[in-house]
């Protein structure tokens, strides 16, 4: 990989001690130590991760209000967000936003990175602007689109007064908040991926390209016989990073659109906050949890099934 | 090669370096504008045409910020959390990148893809259980509730490790001859040697703290008392009257840390895309 590696790279110690004899008092002396660098992450990790998820499947499997008794359901909650309407538009609009959000990142990002080659001066100012509304907070980057979105704020005046057009109503229109929304998360996101490319396609030998255009190869060919395949990697890294990340979409509409105008922008996570913090049905909220971790590690299974078709890590 | 040729070039090349300075252009105007509103009195943020100045340039806006909400407060918060759990994130990761960089123990590799086995797990599956936990140790509403849940991600441990793997072995075995056991070496050997990847997660993690939402969201009642900054930012969402040009400049004081983050790591960037893109709890 590229951009990133995140390939596990061997973990054979660096040969210390040849001798065989000395192996084994060097393993349980080792291993003490371990246990006492290992406590702090493995407490850590088991109190506030491996318990809490198999916590979060038993609380999915009652009627856990925040006060009150807890009943024993099976799978009510589950067959209950089957049947719910609300639940089911919730899906729908976290799949709207992902089918629109992925490629649309994918195509900006990748394109600005083969359009930002070593040829263009300057090329790390970009790279640090563009990362920079992926660092800033998420509130104040939602805010500030609030204010854009606004009837007589930027899009709205600017329209009116240099095209003459009245601008619809972005955030209260349930043809428009969606798209406002995926707006708003390619400008604050997409520079994420920018740099996952950047970095591929410098690994890019200058020499071949130059040879192919030599032998009178279009920019279109290069870019698909030559950088293409060398920057596949980066783009599986990409596209399962941001599948992933898209389907945990929450500031943007709770801020923008508080999931309005009705339930035309509500998403999964979204609907998970609301059934636990503001319906205080927790069991709900577990089992809404637990569909959006099964359509993630779906996503991801289908992600890395489907890699050995189009991902090329011999180059 | 023709001289027509070398002139469709340097034509080709300025007219994409034009394009690119306004692509930058367009993608900046969010923020030009953000900057721009906070500066305008109150009455002028909405003008039938828009204008990059006011009557004024009030940059008084930024003071009355923190009389109008209690951003001084927030921004303590913020820094407070933002400290503290990074602080244990590094301090954890490095001790357990250590152990599996280095140390010989059975049950290692396993271990480790457990370890990696956690990052699958997405925060909202979490918030329910945590909050359910935080209520039993009595955390709600707390400091301890901001700072510890979201401190031990496998992010860090991952990332120290390929670093540590890194560093010749030499190095300790030196330190081993002169009697240095395995926390001495840890400590005067690892530690500083793997300086730049401890930066970069410390920045990368500083900044998912700060920027972090919807779990202060859920475990704070008394914002005014324990709010953090995004929490602060998101309380005026949808109030009648909304103060725009104060908003925009809290949001902005709320940005400006991780852009100059950003712009003093720059180099690091890469790096630290792992540590951004599964570690933003």
């Amino acid at each position: 990989m590229a951009a990133v590696n995140t390939t596990v790279a061997p973990t054979g110690t660096p040969p210390s001690r040849g001798d065989r004899a000395g192996r084994r008092p060097a393993l349980r002396r080792d291993g003490r130590y371990a246990s006492v660098f290992l406590t702090p992450s493995l407490g850590g990790l088991a109190l506030f991760t491996l318990f809490p998820t198999a916590m979060a499947l038993g609380i999915s499997l009652f009627d856990w209000p925040v006060f009150g008794e807890r009943t024993f359901q099976g799978f009510g909650n589950y067959s209950h967000l089957l049947h719910d309407p609300v639940f089911r538009r919730v899906v729908l609009n976290t799949v709207l936003f992902v089918v629109l959000y992925v490629p649309l990142n994918v195509v900006v990002s990748l394109g600005l990175a083969v359009w930002l080659g070593p040829q263009i001066r300057g090329r790390q100012v970009f790279r640090v602007l563009f990362f920079i509304p992926v660092m800033t907070p998420m509130v104040a980057n939602v805010m500030v689109w609030r204010l854009l979105f606004q009837p007589g704020g930027l899009i709205d005046g600017g329209l009116q007064s240099w095209f003459g057009i009245d601008a619809p109503n972005f955030l209260g229109s349930s043809n428009w908040a969606m798209p406002a929304i995926v707006a708003m998360s390619i400008w604050q996101g997409f520079g994420y991926n920018f740099l996952v490319f950047s970095a591929a396609i410098d690994q890019v030998p200058q020499s071949q390209l130059e040879s192919a255009q030599i032998d009178g190869a279009g920019p279109l060919q290069r870019f698909r016989y030559i950088t293409w395949p060398m920057i596949t990697p980066s783009m599986f890294f990409a596209t399962t990073m941001t599948l992933i990340t898209s389907f945990q979409v929450f500031a943007q509409p709770f801020i923008l659109t508080q999931g309005g105008p009705g339930v035309a922008t509500q998403t999964i996570v979204m609907y998970v906050y609301n059934q636990g913090w503001q319906f205080l049905q927790m069991g709900l909220a577990s089992a809404a949890g637990w569909v959006l971790f099964v359509i993630i590690m779906g996503i991801t299974a289908i992600q890395f099934v489907g890699q050995k078709r189009w991902v090329n890590y011999d180059v | 090669m023709s001289e027509t040729s070398v002139v469709a070039r340097r034509v080709r090349s300025s007219v994409s370096h034009v394009l690119l300075i306004v692509v930058a252009i367009a993608f900046l105007g969010p923020l030009v504008y953000a900057v721009s509103t906070s500066l305008k009195p109150a009455d002028e943020v909405f003008t039938p045409t828009p204008h990059l100045f006011g009557s004024e340039i009030r940059w008084k806006n930024y003071a009355d910020a923190f009389t109008f909400a209690p951003f001084g407060r927030y921004f303590l918060n913020s820094l407070l959390v933002a400290v503290a759990g990074t602080l244990v994130v590094v301090a954890a990761s490095s001790m357990s990148a250590y152990a599996f960089a280095r140390l010989k123990f059975r049950g290692r590799e396993q271990l480790f893809v457990l370890f990696l086995g956690t990052l699958m797990v997405p925060q909202e599956v979490l918030i329910v259980p945590m909050y359910w936990l935080m209520q039993a140790l009595g955390w709600v509403d707390s400091y301890w509730a901001l700072i510890l849940p979201w401190a031990f991600t496998a992010f860090g441990t991952f990332l120290l490790r390929q670093f540590f793997l890194t560093i010749p072995a030499e190095l300790e075995e030196a330190a081993r001859v002169d009697g240095c056991g395995p926390f001495g070496t840890f400590l005067r050997i690892m530690l500083p040697l793997a300086r730049p990847a401890i930066a970069v997660l410390t920045v990368f993690t500083f900044i998912s703290f700060w920027g972090s939402f919807l779990w202060p969201l859920i475990i704070i009642n008394s914002v005014e008392d324990k709010g953090t900054v995004p929490l602060g930012l998101a309380q005026f969402v949808g109030q009648q009257g909304t103060q725009w040009n104060l908003m925009m400049a809290a949001s902005i004081m709320a940005m400006l840390p991780t852009v100059l983050l950003v712009v003093l790591l720059q180099k690091h960037l890469v790096r630290g895309l792992l540590v951004t893109g599964l570690g933003g709890r």
